[in-house]
């Protein structure tokens, strides 16, 4: 068929990789760049000038933890943290307020094994779920441009039969980065996609099935347990499979992104998220916050409209572009 | 994670009672409470700093009345000026008599503006009006195929033309609907990121051309504190007449529906509560307020149980509790009843004071599926008379249900406990239980079960 084009991107060089590991902390900085301007410059209003730690300065800073999504609870105990460093002297002034609230989020964002779990024999199986809107077929678009850089070949499962032209979607995306797709017409039993992409993917070689499923509230049951049987169906013809399920959680979330994850992980087990749409002013401050109440690694970020914004998740680089 | 609002509120207030008024140092701890409810909501933190303030301000001096607790006090305050915050409601959409009404859908991706589309048109149609929808979003690969085929499940004409600009699109769209004989044309524009200026560029191009009767803002309800930036940056650039708040049907606590409206002062016109086409509602500020309180929605929680309950059976039931000849198959009949209304931990969460005090408690749905079980492997005889069930019975039940011999003589146990219960419910002649469709609620039975705990205390003391 012809749309089946099997593109190979060539692998790149060392030099190449170099230049684009640099290129992407850029880019990752121009992303955060407005989430940045807007807590930093506040920051440095707040740090500009060597003061004396006090009570005023703490609920400052706390507003502006509150205002990246953190979370009451969370951004209350960073404060306390901070507190209890000024109060043992470890923190004297001001001018030490910032490093020493940088060094504590990265040491603690560092506590997650992001590394990408891949099936010792291809293919390895993604499956990407998440509520509506949060931005799956695009995230899954750049997934799998992701790796046809890497010189893999990739398949699309249109399991998304829901929404109306989600399959169009997903075919228009195939085409435009060179992925192999399996997709059944709208209203087609999910499940029996996936299980045709399964079937296909193993007789075709390819080495990443990347599973779309329809945008789900986390809250309806009966959607959550079809999800589940979807899995189910990817487990029974692959062992192991799927080695990856994402939740891809748009940047925007507030609060409501616990919830999203403890539900989807109770449905699916989720093994990471995809944080889409972090180019906005949204300050993806929850994936810090929700740490205290469901603990899944942060292992892509979205960060722009095309299918290479896409970049695999650094607890340093996430949080000096936040804070630099 | 904190309890529910009303019942920490309560705690806290309590301690006021008989003390006359309430100072500003006393709801302190109170306003903490509300504090942090809000910010839990996503409601934006500077917006909740100006609410505590002009709350404290109007309960600050206000005296303790006697029959309500303080704590009670305070919650109707802050749900009044929620309210008032919120509303007036205004739902109503301008229509043009005579010519083409144009509404304009603004709003981020993901925000769910095209299924909004569809929903709106349908609202429209069921009017009496002839809506059209045009997709004047071509950025997204596939947004005019959706609304396509949305267009044809509502059996409504969709334009759009491939390659043009917006602009050109939304011109063209006026002179078909003028042609097609269409009263009301909802364009579906493009969603980006607000900080693109681009974007804002081209929708201003669009309004300007097309000059819509209104222009309403799409935001999805489980936005963070991002919510302020952009409703204040599209309503700096296009003045939007209203919003739209969609995903309420989630578990999310919707305090953007708080923030938009403190920031730009527009109306919240209507909420999406589904993904068909026919749920979208209108907007009701007293529900919101409890919804961002996290004080569960008895509303909603109602509506629900008239949805799957059935009124004949419930008369049914009712005469059987009566007349003490309830069996395990009007049991199993509830349950079922229960479960179609959806998983019981969102149906506890709707009872005010429940939601938060369940969160972190799994509600087994498991004991639930057991119960089921235990009972379908029943006879009919055994269902009528559970009593009756003895060993050998008792065996063959549970092994049928896969479940244990204990299992089955608990639930005979619970079933004879909660009989009992509601014949001391009833009484002989029945007088605490509702004659005439009235509520099953009634606070009779909270007299009754007062002075019975009050008969116990005192039994305690003489012994």
């Amino acid at each position: 068929m012809g749309w089946f084009s099997k593109k190979n991107a060539g692998v790149s060089t060392q030099e190449d990789i170099e230049n684009k590991s640099w290129l992407s902390f850029q880019k990752l900085k121009k992303g955060l760049e407005k989430t940045r301007t807007k807590i930093t410059s506040r920051f440095k209003d707040l740090l500009s000038f060597r003061r004396k730690i006090d009570e005023d300065i703490l609920e400052e800073l706390e507003t502006i933890l509150l205002e990246s999504d953190m979370g009451v609870g969370p951004a209350t105990k960073i404060i306390q943290d901070v507190r209890d460093a000024w109060k043992s002297k470890e923190i004297e002034d001001t001018s030490n307020i910032y490093d020493f609230l940088k060094d504590k989020l990265k040491q603690e964002l560092k506590a997650w094994d992001v590394s990408l779990i891949t099936a010792p024999v291809p293919p390895t199986v993604i499956m990407v779920a998440g509520v509506n809107g949060s931005g799956k077929t695009t995230s899954i678009a750049k997934l799998a441009d992701f790796f046809i850089k890497q010189g893999k070949k990739v398949m699309l499962s249109a399991s998304d039969t829901f929404r109306a032209a989600a399959v169009e979607q997903l075919d228009i995306w195939s085409k435009r980065i060179g992925a192999d797709i399996v997709k059944h017409q709208t209203g087609a039993d999910p499940a029996a996609v996936t299980f045709d992409a399964l079937e296909a993917s193993l007789s075709r070689g390819i080495d990443v099935l990347i599973v779309d499923t329809a945008g789900r509230l986390h809250t309806n049951d009966n959607l959550m347990n079809e999800l589940s049987k979807i899995k189910r169906v990817i487990s029974k013809k692959i062992e192991n499979a799927p080695h990856e399920v994402l939740m891809v959680l748009d940047a925007t979330t507030g609060q409501n992104a616990v919830s999203q994850a403890k539900l989807f992980n109770r449905a699916v087990n989720i093994t990471g998220i995809f944080l889409s749409k972090l180019d906005g002013t949204a300050k993806g401050g929850i994936i810090l916050g929700m740490r205290n109440e469901i603990d899944i690694p942060v292992k892509f970020i979205g960060i722009g409209e095309s299918a290479e914004d896409i970049q695999e998740f650094d607890a340093d680089n996430f949080v000096d572009a936040l804070f630099d | 994670m904190f309890e529910s609002i009303t019942g920490s509120l309560e705690t806290i207030f309590n301690k006021l009672r008989g003390r006359g008024r309430l100072t500003d140092e006393n709801i302190k701890d109170g306003m903490r409470e509300v504090r942090v409810a809000l910010l839990e909501a996503d409601t934006n933190y500077k917006v909740v700093k100006d609410f505590i303030q002009r709350v404290t301000e109007r309960a600050v001096g206000e005296e303790v009345v006697r029959s309500v607790t303080p704590g009670q006090q305070i919650v109707k305050i802050v749900q009044d000026e929620m309210e008032h915050l919120m509303g007036p409601v205004d739902s109503k959409i301008p229509f043009i008599d005579g010519g083409a009404t144009i509404i304009m859908l603004v709003g981020l991706q993901g925000s769910g503006k095209t299924t909004t589309s569809g929903k709106l048109a349908n609202m429209i149609m069921s009017k009496g009006r002839k809506p059209m929808l045009v997709a004047a979003d071509v950025q997204r690969p596939a947004a005019i195929e959706q609304l396509r085929i949305l267009g044809k499940q509502l059996n409504i004409p969709v334009y759009s033309e491939k390659g043009l600009n917006p602009v050109k699109i939304c011109k063209g769209a006026v002179k078909f609907a003028k042609a097609e004989n269409r009263d009301v044309v909802i364009f579906d524009t493009a969603g980006r990121l607000h900080v693109d200026e681009e974007l804002m560029l081209e929708l201003k191009e669009i309004k300007g051309k097309i000059k819509p009767t209104q222009i309403f803002f799409v935001c999805d309800a489980m936005t963070g504190q991002d919510a302020v930036n952009s409703a204040k940056e599209f309503d700096t650039q296009l003045d939007f007449d209203g919003v739209i708040l969609t995903k309420l049907d989630g578990d999310a606590r919707g305090g953007a529906a708080l923030s938009i409206k403190a920031v730009t002062g527009k109306p919240i016109k209507f909420v999406g509560v589904g993904e068909k086409l026919d749920k979208l509602e209108e907007f009701h500020p007293d529900r919101m307020a409890s919804k961002i309180l996290g004080m569960g929605d008895v509303v909603s929680l109602v509506e629900k149980a008239q949805e799957v309950i059935d009124v004949e059976e419930a008369e049914k039931l009712e005469k059987k509790l009566r007349n003490d000849s309830l069996t395990l198959d009007d049991f199993l009949n509830q349950l079922q009843q229960v479960k179609r209304m959806g998983p019981l931990k969102d149906i506890i969460g709707m009872i005010p004071g429940m939601g938060k005090k369940m969160e972190g408690m799994d509600i087994n749905e498991n004991q639930l599926k057991k119960v089921e079980a235990i009972i379908r492997s029943m006879t009919l005889e055994e269902r009528m008379r559970p009593e009756a069930i003895e060993g050998s019975r008792r065996h063959r039940i549970a092994n049928g249900s896969g479940t244990k011999a204990q299992d089955v003589s608990q639930l005979q146990k619970q079933f004879k406990q909660m009989k009992k219960m509601f014949r001391q419910f009833s009484g002989k002649d029945g007088k605490y239980l509702p004659t005439d469709g009235m509520p099953a609620y009634d606070m009779n039975i909270h007299r009754k079960l007062r002075s019975k705990r009050k008969k116990i205390k005192k039994n305690k003391k003489r012994r």
